[in-house]
């Protein structure tokens, strides 16, 4: 974009109804009074590229690359120190994780996340069978960064493995297939039949 | 003072009797002061007691009371006797409460009061019992000054409790500032939507008011009188002018928009589309409902509002105050456009956003809710950007200097009160003052204008009212708003401070009622806010006045004219009874029946002054009754304590300090003098405005009455004090004997 196309589109309204329509309570957005309590109240604060009052100005400015493109959002832990403490009462935390989950649906989200490869994870592991395989999602997460650093890690844990299988709070034939819920086909068609009303809501303020 | 009989009544209550050797009292009272009828009582404000000095005015004939038992400030109810002189010698928070309980702190503490019982008599024996001012003839008609949302709610509130009404509006109708709005601020809940314009519905009640006059396209050519009696001399534009009687006036001459051609940077002057709120209002008003165009008629699809045009602002010719409407009144234009499209974007670029008033917060997230945006940014310029406006600011949130795109731009400027002359600007500086006595008058002020008056008074020390701070006429506004420095004139609305129209109307009310009061205080001879319901006023021994000029000048009030012999004329109902005047007058004719230059005089010369060789030193404290001496009275509440040797007389004033009296005491052998008077200057707290100020001024030149007696500076001292001084006002009085015992005693004990 030009910077003229830029000033022209700087501070409508276009994004935050985008974002009021898709982002979970992003309906709060618009109600931020700038106040920066939240900011204030992160414990990683310090450590986010635009801390929360920032991503509603962004918003409100209409920058939606930078929004969505931004690590800033999948830092949050949800301590809720910032809902709590929100005078307007706004439920960043939620308003949060429903932009990172906007960005990701749009392919946005900055690919090397480390928060945001463990939810794929993480999602991916629980959808399987509607259970978390603790070992599985364990194992993957050694090996998320490289073979190597794979075998260094799962090697550096060995001992507490070790211990784990001796007073039985590790089944090690868990790895292959697991326990999951009774009606694993009726989970996966419940999960279907969600995703689909969501596209089906993205579609509709596409058009 | 043929028939003058003292009674002093002294009591032995509140461990008084116990403390004190009250016979030793009894018989200083009889023996030193020299009362007629001194009696000792143990509960002196019991029925039995108060029956007793009744009794005693009624039958022996007692014409002066001396209560020697509690501070002036307790059982002023029980202690009220009509038709004599009371006072009282503060025994009880004065003497036993600040003073340990001890065998060694006896005697002094002994010496105290007996010192406090001598002053009460001294101090009676030369009062005499108010009468009331004489001038009782009144009107009760109350003057308004201007026709906009303040001055119609206060002739409406004035009509409503009964008092004739008469409004002169300088325009050709009605309604003021506010008229020329579409919609109002919200008044009621759930103030979330902008509410029709309060301004018709107050014109037809005034309209239907039979009891309220109004003068259209009037101006007021001059203004005469005092309280009860003012002289209104009303010019009709193009029409004969109309003498009325007013018992009080209020003056609700509104403000003006700070002109947006003095900041270039906003492109005001040199683009259509710039304009300010009461500009946009104006179009909102013309459109009623329709979509707003801009200048050129094209379609409106993004506004910018830039709030603190040239306010709250320390530059050269900005004005340096919040104007306290505009956050709202943005908020509320900004929903023009949004009720009425909500896909037109909206931006209110502010750097603090304040939203005063019970509903200003619901407003605030109301516009939210509407999709309004709020950009806290500093906007330094708007250029043209073809045909329509480029808003170039810095983001505050996002650090960044950024530009947006808009059709209309709108200015919130602030406003700037209507307020008449600024009398203190053209009047000639204080250190004139010997210019002035030299020649024994002063020449009218030959500078220019720079604005008409509003109220053309006829008072010797100008046209107008005094401005307080950047133009308003405001009094100090925690302790007493709406009074100003003219008795029974008082300004309400955005004269007074900024303020929207909602703040206004409740304004407008209290002024209302505080004319009410000036009206009915005139009737009855009275003295409004401080010395609300004193009877006494300034009077002058006219044979030994010089024609100075110096309490005509120093009267905070401009109470003071000048009569046709060149003689100072009272104007008793504009007086407020601080007495400025009588510290003014280097030759002392200046009085009060209750209060003159004898009155404190005669009290600081009877005390008993022990000779050097006793060591111990007398402290004369004068103390100002609004702040220093509660303060003092409290610290004996509290059993805060202080030097025996202090002696403390109350006074109305510390303007009313006459330096006489410094050099009395100086003269009797007081070893210091300690003056104790409110703050002053810009957050002054003097109750009489400028009365410590003078006090303070007076006194940076007793250093040379003190060198001519060859004593030192140290010995008079001179202090503002708050009421909450509880703990500073007595070490302020032991760092004095302090001192004293370091300088050594006065050589001036005979």
């Amino acid at each position: 974009m030009s910077a003229n196309v830029q000033a022209i589109e700087s501070y409508r309204n276009s994004f935050l109804k985008e974002v009021e329509a898709n982002v979970e309570e992003g309906d709060w957005v618009k109600m931020c009074m700038q106040c920066g309590v939240c900011s204030g109240s992160c414990p990683l604060g310090p450590y986010w590229e635009h801390p929360p009052q920032e991503i509603f100005m962004l918003i409100r400015a209409g920058k939606r690359e930078e929004v969505l493109k931004s690590s800033s959002m999948w830092m949050c832990t949800s301590c809720y120190n910032c809902i709590a403490r929100c005078p307007r009462e706004l439920p960043i935390t939620h308003i949060m994780h429903g932009l990172a989950t906007y960005a990701e649906r749009l392919g946005m989200a900055p690919k090397n996340q480390p928060t945001r490869k463990f939810a794929l994870k993480f999602w991916d592991n629980l959808t399987k069978k509607g259970r978390v395989n603790e070992l599985k999602l364990g194992v993957s997460l050694y090996f998320m960064n490289g073979f190597v650093e794979g075998i260094k890690t799962a090697l550096k844990a060995m001992p507490l493995g070790m211990n784990m299988y001796k007073t039985k709070r590790l089944n090690p034939m868990e790895y292959f297939g697991g326990h999951g819920v009774k009606d694993t086909s009726g989970l996966k068609a419940i999960l279907k039949k969600a995703e689909e009303i969501e596209l089906a809501k993205l579609k509709k303020t596409d058009a | 003072m043929s028939d003058v009989k003292i009674g002093a009544y002294i009591c032995q209550g509140c461990g008084l009797g116990d403390r004190l050797d009250t016979a030793q009292l009894a018989q200083v009272a009889q023996r030193d002061a020299k009362a007629n009828v001194v009696k000792e009582h143990e509960f002196l404000c019991s029925e039995a007691g108060i029956k007793m000095i009744q009794e005693d005015i009624d039958n022996e004939g007692v014409n002066r009371v001396a209560i020697c038992a509690c501070s002036r400030r307790a059982k002023t109810e029980a202690f009220t006797f009509e038709g004599v002189a009371v006072t009282r010698a503060n025994l009880r928070e004065g003497v036993i409460w600040v003073r340990p309980d001890t065998d060694e702190a006896r005697e002094t503490t002994q010496d105290m009061a007996d010192d406090y019982v001598r002053m009460a008599v001294t101090e009676v024996k030369y009062q005499s019992p108010p009468t009331p001012n004489q001038e009782t003839s009144y009107t009760r008609d109350i003057l308004v000054v201007g026709g906009g949302v303040s001055g119609m709610t206060a002739a409406l509130e004035a009509s409503r409790a009964g008092y004739p009404v008469t409004i002169v509006e300088k325009t050709g109708a009605l309604g003021g500032h506010a008229a020329h709005a579409w919609k109002g601020i919200p008044m009621h809940a759930p103030y979330a939507d902008p509410e029709d314009n309060i301004v018709d519905e107050l014109i037809a009640k005034v309209e239907a008011d039979s009891n309220i006059t109004v003068f259209l396209n009037s101006t007021l050519s001059r203004t005469d009188g005092a309280p009860g009696r003012f002289v209104a001399h009303i010019a009709q534009e193009s029409g004969p002018v109309t003498d009325r009687k007013f018992g009080a006036i209020i003056q609700a001459s509104g403000y003006r928009d700070f002109d947006a051609n003095e900041l270039p940077e906003f492109g005001y002057a040199s683009n259509a589309n710039v304009v300010t709120q009461t500009e946009l209002d104006a179009m909102a008003k013309e459109a009623n409902g329709a979509p707003l165009k801009t200048k050129d008629g094209k379609e409106v699809k993004n506004v910018v509002f830039i709030q603190c045009v040239g306010q709250r602002s320390d530059k050269e010719g900005h004005l340096p105050y919040c104007s306290g409407h505009c956050c709202l009144t943005s908020i509320k234009q900004a929903m023009y456009f949004k009720d009425a499209n909500p896909d037109i974007d909206t931006n209110v670029i502010y750097t603090d956003l304040r939203t005063p008033g019970a509903g200003g917060e619901d407003f605030y997230r109301s516009g939210q809710r509407k999709g309004v945006t709020f950009t806290k940014g500093v906007v330094s310029e708007v250029v043209a950007e073809g045909d329509r406006l480029a808003v170039k600011f810095k983001d505050l949130i996002l650090d960044e200097d950024t530009v947006e795109i808009a059709d209309l731009v709108v200015l919130a400027t602030g406003m700037v009160p209507n307020s008449g002359v600024d009398i203190e600007a053209i009047a000639k500086p204080a250190d004139d003052e010997e210019e002035v006595d030299a020649d024994g008058e002063v020449e009218p002020p030959q500078v220019e204008l720079p604005v008409e008056s509003i109220l053309n008074l006829s008072y010797r020390q100008g046209p107008d009212l005094p401005h307080l701070k950047y133009g308003f006429n405001d009094s100090h506004f925690i302790c007493f708003p709406y009074e100003t420095r003219r008795t029974g004139i008082y300004t309400t609305g955005p004269v007074r401070r900024p303020m929207d129209a909602q703040q206004a109307m409740e304004d407008a009310t209290g002024a209302a009622l505080k004319a009410i009061q000036a009206v009915e205080n005139a009737g009855k001879g009275r003295a409004a806010h401080p010395r609300s319901g004193d009877l006494s006023f300034p009077s002058f021994r006219r044979e030994g006045c010089t024609q100075c000029k110096r309490c005509t000048v120093e009267c905070p009030f401009g109470a003071i004219d000048e009569d046709e012999e060149r003689y100072p004329q009272f104007n008793e109902a504009r007086c407020r009874r601080c007495g400025t005047c009588m510290g003014a007058c280097p030759v002392r004719v200046i009085s009060f029946e209750n209060y003159s230059v004898d009155t404190v005089g005669q009290q600081l010369k009877n005390i008993d002054i022990p000779d050097e060789f006793e060591e111990k030193p007398r402290i004369l404290v004068l103390a100002c009754e609004n702040d220093a001496y509660p303060a003092l009275d409290m610290a004996g509440m509290n059993g805060v304590e202080y030097s025996a040797f202090a002696r403390i007389i109350p006074v109305r004033c510390l303007g009313s300090v006459n330096l006489i009296w410094i050099t009395d005491a100086m003269n009797s052998g007081y070893d210091g003098v300690i003056l104790m008077g409110c703050q002053k200057g810009e957050n002054y707290q003097c109750h009489f405005v400028k009365g410590s100020e003078i006090a303070h001024i007076r006194m940076s030149k007793v250093d040379d009455t003190l060198q001519s007696l060859s004593l030192e500076p140290e010995r008079v001292a001179t202090y503002e004090i708050a009421i909450t001084d509880i703990e500073r006002a007595p070490k302020l009085i032991n760092d004095m004997a302090e001192t004293i015992e370091k300088i050594g005693m006065s050589p001036f004990k005979f």
